[in-house]
């Protein structure tokens, strides 16, 4: 009986998967961390138009933003089917928005205050009048600085 | 025989599979989102008094009707061949500028019927109520675009780099501020060739 067995030639070891749970928790943790939960669920069909000359958004935290377009299929028996905006996580008027914008503005921390950007997510069949009228709205209250969200493509795409 | 040595072990050969169905949740909900588009800037609401005389020549009036058609300068216009005609405008250079200096960095026609200068030069777009959103902003897009065109030559006759590249790079949060110092005259400096005189004007009610 010998205490040193001699490994049978031509047998592969197992390769040793111990270490297996800690890499799946190591890329578990890192999809965690940059999850971001969207904040507000979307009650309006929200399809972008596509634009190419585009710029990246600010950081988060400097972004205020305005939806609008078509309510979605399951609000349109209590909201009809024209172009709507919504603020958070309902829907509002246009002269809503102002106060929105206000109140959203006093939320920041005072040294982003100035520069903070409207992002306007509109749906591409929307028609202009409601965005000039949240524009209107816009510069009532000074917030001047706007982006119109985009996907990124080709820009004649819009016209089909 | 009862064992009394400490509980038994936990079988922890299942943990993988545990990990590998939360992961596989995780990577199929995670969208990663970068919000682009494009920056505009609104005119203030109190706008002064004194109207400021431009002359018409240059203006370059770019309407959108009710149904998504170009109107460009009175003339229709398909928006494929937005983008050139407003370089064209802009570029053209066909007078003195705001300090009576002659555009020489200009390559345009030179024509006197146009605008004089680029710092002269102003885009008014107008659409109607009715436009849709989706038009509105392939126009806006081609007229930055035009915009960014010029800058861009300009850049790469100047420093040999594209306007738009520069620009991302100074806007980036990740680069260095001594880069960014670096940077900013030169964004200016082209920024200033080419102002973006863009006008939005209030849209005609039907």
């Amino acid at each position: 009986m010998s205490k040193f067995k001699k490994k049978k030639e031509g047998d592969l070891p197992a390769v040793n998967t111990a270490s297996l749970p800690d890499i799946v928790f190591m890329l578990l943790f890192f999809f965690m961390t940059v999850t971001v939960m969207k904040d507000s669920s979307l009650m309006i069909k929200n399809e972008l138009p596509y634009a190419d000359q585009i710029q990246k958004l600010d950081k988060k935290d400097r972004v205020i933003y305005i939806y609008a377009g078509k309510p979605s299929e399951r609000y349109q028996s209590t909201y009809g089917s024209a172009a709507k905006i919504q603020l958070n996580d309902k829907f509002a008027d246009v002269s809503d928005v102002a106060s929105y914008i206000l109140a959203e503005r006093a939320k920041k921390r005072e040294e982003l205050q100035n520069v903070l950007t409207t992002a306007l997510k509109v749906d591409e069949e929307t028609n202009m009048g409601l965005v000039s009228d949240i524009k209107q709205e816009l510069r009532k209250v000074n917030a001047l600085k706007i982006n119109y969200t985009t996907r990124k493509g080709d820009a004649f795409r819009n016209m089909q | 025989m009862a064992r009394r040595g400490g509980a038994p072990e936990v079988n922890a050969g299942s943990m993988a599979d545990i990990a590998f169905l939360l992961l596989i949740f995780f990577l199929v909900t995670t969208t990663i989102e970068t919000d682009s588009g494009l920056d505009r800037k609104l005119p203030p609401m109190d706008t002064p008094e004194t109207d400021v005389i431009i002359k018409q020549k240059n203006i370059f009036t770019v309407e959108v009707n009710k149904n998504n058609q170009l109107l460009v300068e009175e003339e229709l216009m398909s928006l494929d061949q937005l983008r050139e005609a407003a370089k064209a405008f802009l570029d053209n250079g066909g007078g003195l500028g705001e300090d009576g200096e002659r555009c020489d960095y200009c390559q345009g026609a030179r024509d006197p019927g146009s605008s004089d200068h680029p710092n002269k030069a102003v885009i008014s777009l107008q659409n109607d109520r009715l436009t849709q959103y989706s038009t509105y902003i392939a126009v806006q897009n081609e007229l930055v675009g035009a915009y960014n065109d010029l800058r861009n030559r300009e850049a790469e006759r100047l420093y040999g780099q594209k306007f738009t590249e520069m620009d991302a790079t100074y806007l980036d949060p990740k680069t260095p501020e001594s880069v960014k110092d670096e940077l900013k005259p030169k964004i200016e400096r082209i920024q200033s060739m080419y102002p973006q005189k863009l006008s939005e004007a209030e849209p005609k009610s039907n």
